[in-house]
């Protein structure tokens, strides 16, 4: 058992931490400079999607951009696998 | 002209105020004429770090206030001659900052020759930090290698790009310095630890510094000696080297890698 484990030793600590704050890094900067609404817009977002499909967390998208005097609200969210 | 450069971090406890001191110090040794503020209004830290708390009479808000006179208020450091301390008052009233005040106490600065004005920015992200980044022509981002620091000073740089007079103007943007401070070779060798281009990667900043983890940080606030002036320390020239950086020069990091004890030294603890 001792000598599986350290087979399965799980990755180091510091990549984990990495990996974490790359996601949540990348989605913080995707809501900033948005409106302030933008949590709760994807929070409701997320229930209403809910009601018909049963999707993760994760899987709501909301990207904010300004270009050229326009502002543009991108939406996507990924459906399960069936 | 006066340079004005704001030491923040949004997290607390990261070393902001150890860096803001010996940074000031290492400017002032290299011959420059620097202030460095406290913006932590309510609570006072960096006269103790710089040891001149016995010497405080007036303090940043009364400066503000008209209470007193910039020049009475400015605490001439007794081991650097051109170097200030402008201490942070320790009222309550978080009102008693207002925009135009630290405006006019910086442009006085800037007014009577300083080359540098540092700014000890407060944890967090409230009035005293907004308005210790508010006017900065640059930014020295103090990040331990540490999951909750990382996403906070990514936080701070969001602000940084948003709310200085520099953003506000479209002149350029504040620019922007990682500095590391607690940072352990030894620990980021065995996996446990972000790495330098770990955490530059994430944030995607120019390093100005990495100080390793030393209990020398310690000692030298024990003493109100700031650790740049402790020249036996790694930490010193850890601290020496962003000096130089900050001024352009070219350095490369030092004291990024594990230092691997020999059989003899490990055997004889050298």
């Amino acid at each position: 058992m001792r000598l599986l484990d350290f087979f399965r030793r799980p990755p180091p600590s510091a990549q984990v931490a990495k990996e974490r704050l790359r996601i949540i890094v990348a989605q913080e900067r995707s809501a900033r400079g948005g409106p302030d609404y933008l949590p709760l817009l994807r929070r409701e977002l997320l229930e209403v999607i809910r009601k018909y499909v049963n999707v993760d967390p994760e899987a709501v998208h909301i990207h904010f951009d300004h270009a050229e005097g326009h502002e543009m609200l991108e939406l996507s969210v990924a459906l399960p696998d069936k | 002209m006066a340079e004005i450069i704001v030491v923040t971090s949004g997290k607390g406890g990261v070393g902001k105020t150890t860096t803001s001191a010996s940074i000031a110090c290492g400017l002032a040794r290299r011959g420059k004429r620097v202030a460095v503020i406290d913006f932590d209004i309510g609570l006072r830290n960096l006269d103790l770090i710089m040891g001149c708390e016995r010497r405080v009479v007036y303090d940043f808000v009364n400066v503000i206030q008209g209470e007193c006179t910039l020049k009475q208020a400015l605490i001439r450091d007794k081991r650097l001659e051109s170097l200030y301390v402008l201490a942070a008052s320790q009222t309550r009233d978080k009102e008693a900052l207002t925009p135009e005040g630290v405006r006019r106490v910086l442009d006085e600065l800037a007014a009577d020759g300083f080359d540098f004005i540092l700014c000890d920015s407060p944890a967090g992200i409230e009035k005293g930090a907004h308005l210790a980044m508010y006017f900065a022509d640059r930014a020295i981002v103090v990040v331990n290698p540490e999951v909750s620091s990382v996403r906070d000073s990514d936080r701070i740089l969001g602000l940084l790009a948003s709310k200085t007079r520099r953003a506000e103007n479209g002149n350029g943007g504040v620019r922007e310095h990682l500095l590391l401070t607690r940072y352990s070779p030894r620990r980021v060798a065995t996996g446990e630890m972000m790495s330098v281009a770990d955490v530059k990667e994430i944030l995607g900043l120019d390093v100005v510094g990495v100080i390793p983890e030393s209990t020398d940080v310690l000692t030298a606030s024990n003493a109100g000696t700031p650790v740049i002036l402790n020249d036996e320390s790694i930490v010193s020239h850890a601290y020496q080297d962003a000096v130089a950086r900050l001024l352009g020069d070219t350095v490369p990091l030092r004291f990024i890698e594990e230092v691997r004890k020999g059989f003899f030294s490990r055997l004889f603890g050298g």
